[in-house]
């Protein structure tokens, strides 16, 4: 477990608020000092705009913007002009819903998605598909909560080394796409971590089946709750394109990030037009930059995106294995506790994932309204998230509207926990059940 | 916001007042709730200008049916022209308690339920 009583010390929310629990990371994480004091750092002293000035604060500006592009390039192991900051990772996967989708989609192609994702990579598709004529299909869940890709038999390897040299078995289980993804589907989109059932996706395994049946394949990884909580490899993982946001990661609103490959990135329309992404106007024609500037058009968010690098070195610092780690730890305490406090009255969602799933967990309690629930809970300082999530598809999948969601992040331990359930208690006593 | 969740406020809660369905309305709606997707549906008969009877049904947080049950309660009997002065003050203040602008929402689904029905 990471020391957590330090790190909210690099927290200054908890020392306006002391009693803060903050259970909503999902929908978006505190800001460490550091993160701060770059903002102010930026508008105190070097606030001028990025690529246009010749002088001195405007090429400092500039260099501490393009250092954050390089520093998230090494942060997904990319290359720095692969690298095109958006507002978020909604305006990311809308920019290639846009400037790719458009430019490929044709009727009759086929667009597959799945069920549990944000609303931000669902409708951008479902538009584009019916626009287009194209034909959107949609990956469902298992009732363990896991997308239905897997193959019903398990690939048993053995492994002779392990350290008491007893032979282990390993399971790995088998992807299968071939009822979903054919030759037509030109767009794989899909969420590396549920934002409700904190499913994690065996992204790099659907890649190399999805790929298997269709080398032209196109894949996009909305990774908006991955890339805050583990280690990302885009090459490693064999995607085209991957999206996140700075502010779920310790790092300041108004900055999305997009990741992709950087042939395809040539290929695409640009999104807006204006100033910075052009190279040459003439009144009858213009002739647009390379990527990545081809898709940044107008004055960007420059302090945000400057101050996004103290968010990675900070997560870098901690370490984004043992965050990882800590998240795992903390999700299954909490369902363990849950259940032995609740019993049948707490209903998880996606129950049957949680040795693996990311720290999110989504519940209904008895059969008080998620609304009345958070609201109770909020006059004790507990910030839990209720409504939809922004996964209408998934709520409805799981026949029901909505539900309470807390999620975990470095700075939660097990005494938030503890909080939740005192919480959760009192809205008991409240709503007499 | 100390305490929203007041004896009256669960009292329509969780006993709502006009909650069920008209055979023949002059006028239906439905609403949403776009923060939780609840759906509210109203129901209300006039004759002329003169509400003679409303009703509601759906699922909702307490917020949103108990501010449904006593809305509806204070309209039968009412003329069009009184009821298009309700507003948002009218709600808060008929439920008695203050919300935050984010849930104030949950409060206002039958206002705009009602709005839709004159």
């Amino acid at each position: 477990m990471l020391n957590v009583f330090q790190i909210k010390k690099d927290f200054p929310i908890f020392k306006n608020n002391s009693s803060l629990v903050y259970l909503d990371s999902t929908a978006t994480s505190l800001k460490p000092t550091s993160v701060i004091d770059k903002l102010v750092e930026y508008y105190s002293k070097y606030s001028a705009n990025i690529f246009r000035g010749v002088y001195s604060l405007s090429e400092k500006a500039t260099e501490e913007y393009e250092k954050t592009r390089e520093k998230i390039a090494k942060f997904i192991n990319a290359k720095s002009k692969e690298i095109i900051f958006t507002r978020n990772t909604t305006e990311s996967l809308n920019l290639l819903a846009y400037s790719l989708g458009r430019k490929i989609i044709e009727k009759n192609d086929e667009i597959v998605t799945t069920i549990m994702e944000h609303h931000s990579n669902f409708v951008p598709w479902q538009m584009l598909s019916q626009e287009s004529g194209a034909v959107l299909k949609v990956i469902n869940i298992t009732k363990e909560g896991n997308l239905d890709v897997y193959e019903n038999k398990f690939k048993i390897q053995n492994s002779p080394s392990d350290s008491e040299g007893k032979m282990t078995m390993k399971n790995s289980r088998l992807i299968n796409l071939n009822d979903i993804i054919t030759k037509k589907t030109k767009i794989l989109t899909l969420t590396y971590i549920s934002n409700v059932l904190g499913t994690v996706n065996p992204i790099k395994e659907i890649v190399r089946a999805a790929k298997k049946i269709n080398p032209k394949i196109i894949v996009i990884v909305d990774a908006a709750q991955a890339a805050p909580h583990k280690k990302i490899d885009v090459l490693d993982l064999g995607v085209d394109f991957l999206a996140f946001s700075s502010h779920k990661m310790l790092g300041p609103t108004g900055v999305g990030v997009l990741w992709g490959k950087y042939d395809l990135l040539q290929e695409m329309f640009p999104f807006n037009f204006g100033g910075e992404m052009i190279s040459e106007v003439f009144i009858d024609k213009t002739f647009f930059k390379e990527p990545p500037y081809k898709f940044e058009a107008g004055t960007p968010s420059i302090a945000e995106v400057i101050a996004l690098k103290e968010a990675i070195f900070y997560l870098e610092k901690i370490g984004l294995d043992k965050i990882e780690s800590h998240e795992k730890d903390l999700v299954q305490f909490a369902y363990r506790r849950l259940k032995e406090e609740f019993g049948e009255k707490i209903k998880i969602l996606g129950e049957g994932n949680i040795e693996e799933r990311s720290g999110i967990l989504a519940f209904n309690f008895y059969h008080i309204h998620p609304h009345d629930v958070a609201q109770i809970l909020s006059e004790k300082n507990i910030c839990i998230r209720s409504g939809h999530h922004c996964a209408q598809p998934l709520h409805h999948f799981l026949g029901i509207t909505s539900s309470c969601r807390v999620s975990f992040y470095l700075y939660n331990n097990k005494e938030d926990v503890e909080k939740l359930i005192e919480g959760l208690k009192e809205v008991k006593i409240k709503f007499k059940v | 916001m100390s305490d929203i969740y007041t004896e009256i406020i669960l009292d329509h809660y969780q006993h709502p007042r006009n909650f069920g369905v008209i055979k023949n309305p002059t006028k239906k709606v439905k609403v949403a709730n776009p923060l939780c997707g609840d759906k509210i549906k109203m129901m209300i008969v006039f004759d002329k200008e003169k509400v003679t009877d409303v009703k509601f049904n759906g699922v909702g947080c307490a917020i949103s049916i108990a501010s449904a049950s006593m809305l509806t309660e204070y309209i039968k009997g009412k003329t069009k022209e009184e009821l298009k002065k309700i507003d948002k003050d009218f709600i808060t203040k008929m439920l008695g308690i203050s919300l935050g602008v984010n849930r104030i929402k949950c409060a206002l689904l039958s206002l705009e339920a009602l709005k839709k029905l004159l």
